[in-house]
């Protein structure tokens, strides 16, 4: 079966891939780039671990082939951090206890991340609503509510 | 999990794409946001040596509104609908669906088109397109309309012939006093419709109803249309009674099958529960214009 030769921007670096037809753009971030950050759950597009923005919207790759990237702009969590400098989720994460287990984390901060950048001050419901493609099995939601909304603060007052 | 080995392609043009269906025949498969089709592929349900990738082709995600009808470019992402202030004004019954169609994430990527085309009866947008009595615009060696209401053949089985692309859906804009509604009811974020109603109808000057499309999701192996419904309605003034005989009919038009979503009787009483509901909040918006 043919290859594919794919460039794509990875967190902001240009990476190049020969990969199958069939090669999940999950398993491209992981396996070919060695980003390990982004998380496979339940590998049939429900849980949201393995979300990551594609030229900024969040997605879940494990139903995107990395063929469907090629020439596009993939962030990961990995991507968040800017030098040195946690992203404000990230921060919000942490300073609320956003995480238990924190297999869920790095979705719902590539979804969260995302909605604040169109959504400066999202309302509860509008969080919820944003991360409802998100599962936590911890089912930390009240907390993860409280982390972005901190970020949200933490965000407009910058 | 990944799919079987398949070839993929991605055409620039729709020409292009159409000549890979007509090279590879049944062989072929289409890939628009791919939120159903690489589900089935990766739990092996389906496979297909080529899968011809329409995501890039210019000009096919346009959501506008020309000389009465609303154009959906197949495209168009769910998303993108969501956010349309043309879905808003004009198709209330199609942005009841839109936050309620699977997740945001996966809203992110899914297309209209692939909602519409590839038959599955669980889809929400085909019981709305029939009920709004949407056409849907199909290419192939010439362009041709398939209404809704005829589109739908079986389980995954549509009116699209092989080498045929649907490229857009048009709807009328609904006439003074209409108003529409859609009801579904699911067990949580990302499933499909335990059961789901979608009416659309529209008053006369007297306060009847003139017509009324009444059309049901996950009611069987194609959307169901409760035809018998909407004709029991026609011409009736509105009044609770009439409202309770004519979910009442409309559930008899429902052939679920039993699953972990429920058996057979609970999943026709909520076809019968939604619609009733469905039909109140039509005519309640009916009433506004």
């Amino acid at each position: 079966m043919a290859t594919h030769k794919i460039s794509v921007t990875v967190n902001g670096a240009a990476r190049e891939a020969e990969v199958d037809s069939r090669l999940l753009l999950v398993h491209l971030i992981r396996e070919n780039f060695r980003l390990t950050g982004t998380h496979v759950g339940c590998d049939t597009s429900h849980c949201g671990a393995c979300t990551v923005q594609l030229d900024g919207t969040p997605v879940k790759s494990c139903t995107v082939l990395a063929v469907q990237a090629d020439g596009c702009k993939v962030t990961t969590v990995e991507g968040l951090e800017q030098g040195g400098k946690l992203h404000p989720v990230q921060e919000g994460f942490t300073e609320k206890h956003g995480l238990q287990c924190g297999f869920c984390t790095p979705g719902m901060l590539m979804t969260t991340s995302a909605l604040l950048a169109q959504n400066k001050n999202p309302s509860e419901q509008e969080i919820r609503q944003a991360i409802s493609g998100n599962l936590c099995r911890c089912t930390g939601y009240v907390n993860i509510v409280k982390a972005v909304q901190y970020a949200a603060e933490k965000m407009r007052s910058a | 999990m990944i799919p079987a080995s398949f070839d993929y392609h991605r055409p620039a043009s729709l020409d292009e794409a159409l000549k890979l269906l007509k090279k590879h025949g049944d062989d072929a498969k289409v890939l628009s946001g791919g939120m159903s089709l690489l589900p089935m592929m990766k739990l092996r349900l389906a496979s297909f040596s080529h899968l011809v990738d329409i995501g890039r082709i210019p000009g096919l995600d346009a959501i506008k509104e020309e000389k009465g009808v609303v154009r959906i470019g197949a495209l168009a992402r769910q998303a993108a609908l969501e956010r349309s202030e043309v879905v808003r004004a004009k198709l209330p019954i199609l942005a009841d669906a839109l936050p309620l169609i699977a997740d945001p994430l996966v809203r992110n990527r899914g297309t209209i088109g692939g909602n519409v085309a590839n038959g599955d009866p669980g889809n929400d947008q085909p019981a709305i397109m029939i009920a709004l009595g949407a056409t849907f615009v199909a290419r192939g060696s010439k362009e041709r309309s398939i209404a809704a209401g005829d589109f739908y053949k079986g389980l995954y089985s549509t009116a699209l012939a092989p080498g045929e692309i649907l490229t857009e859906v048009r709807i009328p804009v609904p006439p003074a006093r209409s108003g529409g509604a859609y009801v579904k009811l699911k067990r949580k974020t990302g499933d499909f419709a335990v059961a789901a109603s979608a009416v659309q109808l529209t008053l006369g000057k007297s306060g009847a109803i003139e017509r009324c499309t009444i059309a049901l999701t996950n009611a069987g192996q194609t959307p169901v249309e409760a035809k018998e419904a909407g004709q029991f309605l026609a011409g009736k003034t509105p009044g609770d009674l009439t409202l309770r005989e004519a979910a009442q009919i409309a559930a008899k038009a429902s052939s679920p099958s039993a699953d972990r979503r429920g058996s057979v009787e609970y999943k026709k009483e909520m076809a019968r529960v939604l619609t009733a509901r469905a039909l109140k909040i039509a005519l309640e918006r009916a009433g506004r214009n």
